[in-house]
């Protein structure tokens, strides 16, 4: 369990995204510079304040900080996995409160559009790690790897196909509302059963958009952030846990149990409970996870996510709205990044027409074989 | 070619395994008419597809077992969407996950049966099906 005096210790004062959708011309570094530009400017600070740098998916670190001239005295670089989003926010909090940075950058750029990326077959460089040795029965793609883990969710629990459809339909409808959003044309039910299969039970319409773009945030100590331009939204509480053993394969209980143990961790640090949340913003590379999701970190009891989201729950309007920007289905695939910002923007009250009124807490969630969790809070506790 | 990957694709775009790295037991197995697995020598836990260290007590001693077979269908899907030239005329083609009644796990297709009839928990058995000279693809069968 992370240390519960690191709670509200550190808060997001800046966030920046460029324009999303197709931006040939602009490489991943671009991209992060736009984005790193354009949260800079949103609170005060100026480039060389700066001295912690995390780069995610984009390609070296060291030609990164040469680009914008920087020294950082903390750096940090993942790989390009959605999931990474979550752990490089962690590491934020942890330099600051060790004092090995005073503000933090966090940078992704993504040109996956543009460069052509693939997500399945022999040139996708992220999901064939060792997957390759399947190939030959034709297997391949974590758009696939999903459709196995929903398949089994709908025999074992009876999950149907109209509730993943009020799950897209559901995002668009809030990313209609959103200016920065690739998608915005709603559509129906009946589209979302008209739209062809990719990897059956998965419809086109289940899957997240692959499109170009950047986001960064800013982070620093509770005590600077309340100098800066915007109100500070502080990190209430974080935590993580894997499954990794034999994860090749769909996990048995759709990552339920990393789940429950963020969740345990979590809380507790936060000091606010998932009853509490205003919002969720939740990892949606494909609709299921939206499911699984829910159900493993207890909102709703195992087998009955379906159901549970069925009944608008998850609408602005509803009683727990989610990924209010329209997430990675409709907004743009910016692999957890933008739903941090979206957290962050809804409690600082800037979402115009999807504002979700008095937000207080909101909290982000990955479910995958690395499960992160993040709790924002408009106040440190 | 592709980057990491245990497959080359033909000229006529099929994917087809490597023959010559770790996992060549499992293909001369399959060539035999048997499914071995890499078992450790010293726990007897399977490891599957190769590799160097035993998972559970980290040994590298093993050998290559044959296995019965039996399983069952953990879940299939349905690939409509053709990631490679060669099977674009079989979509939309199923694969299978199937848990062996040893423990493993591992994906294939599943033939004998429409693919609306695939379900979860089905008992399979395996097929050997010759897909070029040098190479038999072991697929799954509905059996007990």
């Amino acid at each position: 369990m992370v240390e519960r005096s690191l709670a509200g210790r550190a808060a997001a004062v800046g966030v920046g995204t460029t324009a999303f959708g197709k931006l040939p011309g602009y490489d991943d570094y671009d991209l992060g510079v736009w984005a790193l530009q354009e949260a800079l400017n949103d609170c005060g600070l100026a480039m060389a304040d700066i001295d912690g740098l995390i780069v995610n998916r984009i390609a070296d670190y060291q030609r990164f900080g040469e680009i914008v001239g920087l020294n950082p005295r903390f750096v940090s670089i993942t790989p390009g996995q959605g999931r990474m989003s979550g752990w490089c926010i962690e590491t934020a909090v942890m330099a600051l409160a060790t004092g090995m940075a005073r503000h933090v950058a966090l940078v992704y750029g993504n040109n996956g559009r543009s460069a052509g990326d693939r997500y399945g077959g022999a040139s996708d460089p992220y999901g064939s790690g060792g997957a390759g040795f399947w190939f030959p029965w034709g297997m391949t793609s974590p758009g696939a790897f999903h459709a196995l883990m929903f398949q089994r969710h709908r025999e074992l629990y009876g999950t149907e196909h109209r509730h993943l459809a009020h799950i897209a339909v559901t995002f668009r409808r809030h990313a209609a509302l959103n200016p920065g959003a690739v998608m915005r044309e709603p559509f129906s039910e009946a589209d979302y059963h008209a739209s062809r299969y990719i990897a059956e039970p998965l419809h086109l319409l289940d899957y997240c958009l692959i499109n170009d773009g950047g986001v960064a945030m800013i982070l620093t100590t509770a005590d600077r952030a309340r100098d800066l331009k915007q109100p500070p939204v502080y990190v209430r509480g974080f935590a993580q846990a894997t499954q990794l053993a034999d994860s090749s394969f769909p996990p048995d209980d759709f990552w339920q149990a990393p789940m429950a143990q963020v969740a345990r961790d979590l809380y507790p640090m936060a000091g606010v409970g998932a009853q509490d949340m205003d919002a969720l913003m939740i990892y949606d590379n494909f609709t299921p996870t939206v499911l699984f999701s829910l159900e493993g970190f207890g909102f709703c009891p195992v087998g009955e996510s379906g159901p549970w989201v069925a009944d608008g729950r998850l609408a602005l309007g509803g009683k727990l709205p989610a990924n209010t920007s329209g997430g990675h289905l409709s907004e743009s695939y910016m692999q957890g990044w933008a739903l941090n910002v979206e957290a962050v923007r809804q409690l600082r009250g800037q979402c115009g027409e999807r504002q979700v009124q008095g937000a207080r807490h909101i909290q982000y969630m990955c479910a995958a074989p690395l499960v992160t969790s993040i709790v924002y809070g408009r106040d440190p506790r | 070619m592709s980057r990491g990957a245990g497959s080359d694709a033909t000229k006529t775009g099929r994917p087809l395994p490597r023959l010559d790295d770790a996992n060549a037991p499992f293909w001369q197995g399959a060539q035999a008419g048997e499914l071995r697995l890499q078992q450790c020598a010293g726990c007897g836990a399977y490891r599957f597809p190769a590799r160097r260290h035993c998972a559970r007590c980290g040994g590298e001693e093993h050998r290559w077992t044959a296995v019965s077979g039996r399983g069952t269908v953990w879940s299939h899907c349905l690939f409509h969407k053709s990631y490679f030239p060669g099977l674009a005329a079989d979509t939309p083609y199923n694969v299978v996950l199937v848990k062996l009644e040893e423990g493993p796990m591992l994906f294939s297709n599943l033939v004998g049966v429409p693919n609306e009839e695939l379900r979860i928990g089905m008992p399979v058995l395996p097929h050997f099906e010759r897909v070029t000279d040098a190479v038999v693809l072991i697929k799954f069968k509905p059996g007990l």
